[in-house]
């Protein structure tokens, strides 16, 4: 490593003038021994109490790359994040933000008496419900099962297989399902066929959250396993060895070694759908709306842009938007806390 | 090089099962009927999702009259034909809208990557200016987003509506995406940048020369998810562009397909006295189908990346 030492140091350095103080070979923490140390006054640890103008020479190229993503944050989530401001507007386009009237809280007054947005929320909320039931152990399940297959090739055959619908838009699924179980579809034609009843799944608002949980199951339960999958792979092996030695048989090892193993994936996963509770995703509903109609498939998403992005009204959706943000914040402060409290990681840490 | 494999994240190595190991000894062998249940198990699952691309797929191929006999999907092959296809690519709107979401998709991800995998690496470095105020901005956007609303209201006023950019722009850098490379940059051993840098490479040439040549699995993988983002966005179309001469594919099928309204395709072959016909089962299964290649294609060549790189970063970060 005696080639370099200092003489030529990042590019970005090489023109700076000497005698600034610091080394070239800066940016690392890792990097010492190697690079010859000439010069006496190399920090050791480069850090916060480095001058501000040195750290600015120093990792200039790291902010440059930097910039591109942080100025598309900026313009296309901080900026638009500021617009809310019109929730407490009376908000017109042809006014403008600067010069729209406020009109304190009376826009969140008029969201809490409208009887369609507590639909929409009803139905979000047993959305989330019924898939935490019916969609949630899925991938668990699945994941236990393709860990049980002891054949490699057959395994990834499978998870190739089994992943491969997360990646189909859902006008796609929805088309699927619809070529299968709508009142064209497959299953009803099959049934006509033998001379039963044909039905038609998709526009039957009384079956409609069967519908879209097994949609989702359909699309996303394979992809769903990954995580558990790496989960699984981390169980120490040995503990399963020791319990098959102590006589345990298959399933008790599962329910005493497998399942404890999974816990902290499966209460981090838990969280993040219970701070997600508002969230039940919006093109499914958006695409099958018009099918089974608005009292079945309402959803907070849907009913923000039919009650306002059709008419007009900004400022109710900006509301509207804002206090579903705001308690999907609070939902996932709140798991976390109660994650934190059961001892488990959660998904950011205590600082 | 030797060094690819250990830039991978290290994972602790499982003792006794290694990945391609068969059953361990001491884990007695189940009984044929419980190897024959799992078996139909797997089975099943599998078919759930093969069978429906399957039927699509053939349908999409078959002659009218077979369509016809089977009396809407077709299960088994009858007589096989192109014309669907050959009806769509002869000009109109599925063409027109196939070209779109290419361009859309190539245009946006090539976008997306260079500007995830910059920052991914510019935020690589603890202790770096300005590193926990720019990272602490990335995290907050998974927290909270702005809202549909105030969404439209900056697109709009950006003049951005009925432009192509209104479908890349605002779902250019995913947060995730980058945390997920980002991971996988902190993990790759600090001696070679080091080392690197000691030989008087900077930065850029670093992540050129360096870094990215023992991540291309990750940056495969993100290239995948950002690509799908753009070929299946659907609803930004809708909500952006008001011009159908500029939809993109999925808004297509949507419209040909789910709502089976009628199409102009070809050079109005299909039209009688100038009224289009409602497409057919096998040029609707065709739009299907040339909505699903794309993925099909590109899938199989990044499958085998996913649990490596991907999820372990996205669990440690």
């Amino acid at each position: 490593m005696l080639r370099n030492g200092t003489g030529t140091g990042p590019a970005g350095d090489l023109t700076s003038p000497a005698g600034t103080g610091t080394s070239n070979n800066v940016g690392s923490t890792a990097e010492k021994a190697s690079g010859g140390g000439r010069k006496p006054r190399r920090s050791p640890a480069p850090g916060p109490d480095r001058p501000f103008l040195a750290r600015l020479r120093r990792d200039w190229p790291l902010l440059l790359m930097t910039l591109p993503a942080a100025g598309l944050l900026l313009v296309f989530h901080y900026v638009p994040l500021l617009g809310n401001i019109i929730a407490f507007q009376d908000y017109s386009p042809y006014v403008g933000i600067a010069d729209s009237p406020f009109v304190g809280l009376s826009n969140f007054q008029w969201l809490l008496q409208d009887q369609s947005f507590w639909d929409a929320t009803l139905n979000t909320l047993s959305i989330t419900a019924f898939q935490l039931v019916f969609y949630f152990p899925v991938p668990i399940a699945l994941a236990i099962l393709l860990d049980s297959v002891m054949w490699p090739r057959l395994r990834l055959i499978i998870q190739g297989i089994v992943y491969m619908p997360h990646f189909f838009s859902w006008v796609l699924v929805v088309t699927l399902f619809q070529q299968m179980l709508g009142g064209a579809g497959l299953v009803s034609q099959i049934l006509r066929d033998h001379g039963g009843q044909g039905f038609d799944l998709m526009t039957n608002p009384d079956t409609f959250l069967m519908l879209v949980t097994a949609q989702t199951v359909w699309k996303d339960a394979g992809w769903g396993t990954i995580i558990f999958l790496a989960a699984l792979a981390a169980i120490d092996q040995n503990l399963y060895e020791a319990a098959a030695v102590d006589g345990a048989g298959r399933w008790r090892r599962m329910w005493h070694i497998t399942l404890p193993g999974l816990r902290p994936v499966i209460i981090l996963l838990l969280i993040l759908r219970l701070g997600e509770a508002l969230n039940v995703g919006f093109e499914q509903f958006f695409l099958q709306r018009d099918a089974v109609g608005r009292e079945a498939s309402e959803v907070l998403d849907t009913f923000l842009y039919w009650r306002t992005l059709t008419t007009g009204e900004w400022s109710y959706g900006a509301a509207a938007g804002l206090v579903k943000g705001l308690v999907g914040l609070l939902l996932i402060l709140v798991a976390n806390r109660v994650a934190h409290r059961f001892g488990e990681q959660g998904i950011y840490k205590r600082s | 090089m030797t060094t690819t494999t250990s830039a991978r994240p290290a994972r602790p190595r499982r003792p006794a099962r290694a990945s391609g190991a068969g059953r361990p000894s001491w884990d007695e062998p189940p009984s044929p009927a419980g190897r024959a249940v799992k078996g139909l198990i797997l089975a099943l699952i599998a078919a759930a999702v093969v069978f429906p691309v399957y039927m699509v797929v053939l349908t999409s191929l078959s002659t009218q009259e077979t369509v016809t006999r089977a009396g809407g999907l077709v299960t088994v092959p009858g007589e096989l034909s192109l014309a669907a296809y050959q009806e769509l690519f002869a000009g109109g709107v599925v063409t027109r809208a196939v070209v779109v979401s290419l361009a859309i998709t190539t245009t946006g991800t090539a976008l997306s990557l260079v500007v995830t995998v910059l920052a991914a690496y510019g935020l690589s470095r603890p202790g770096s200016l300005f590193h926990r105020p720019l990272l602490f901005m990335v995290l907050v956007t998974f927290l909270f987003g702005p809202g549909m609303i105030p969404n439209y209201l900056l697109v709009s006023s950006l003049g951005l509506i009925d432009s192509y950019w209104s479908l890349i722009l605002p779902t250019a850098v995913s947060a995730f995406n980058l945390v997920v490379i980002r991971a996988f940059f902190m993990n790759i051993p600090g001696e070679m940048i080091d080392s690197a840098r000691v030989d008087g490479a900077g930065e850029f040439r670093i992540l050129w020369r360096i870094v990215l040549p023992v991540s291309k699995g990750v940056v495969a993988v993100i290239g995948l998810f950002y690509a799908v983002g753009y070929w299946n966005a659907f609803f930004n179309a809708v909500l952006y562009l008001n011009d159908s001469a500029k939809w993109p594919l999925q808004v297509v099928l949507r419209q040909y397909v789910l709502q089976g309204q009628s199409l102009v395709v070809g050079q109005a072959s299909d039209t009688i006295a100038g009224r289009p016909l409602p497409p057919s089962l096998a040029i609707q299964m065709s739009i299907v189908t040339i909505a699903l290649i794309p993925v099909l294609l590109i899938y199989p060549f990044v499958q085998r990346h996913f649990t490596k790189g991907v999820i372990i970063g996205a669990v440690k970060g």
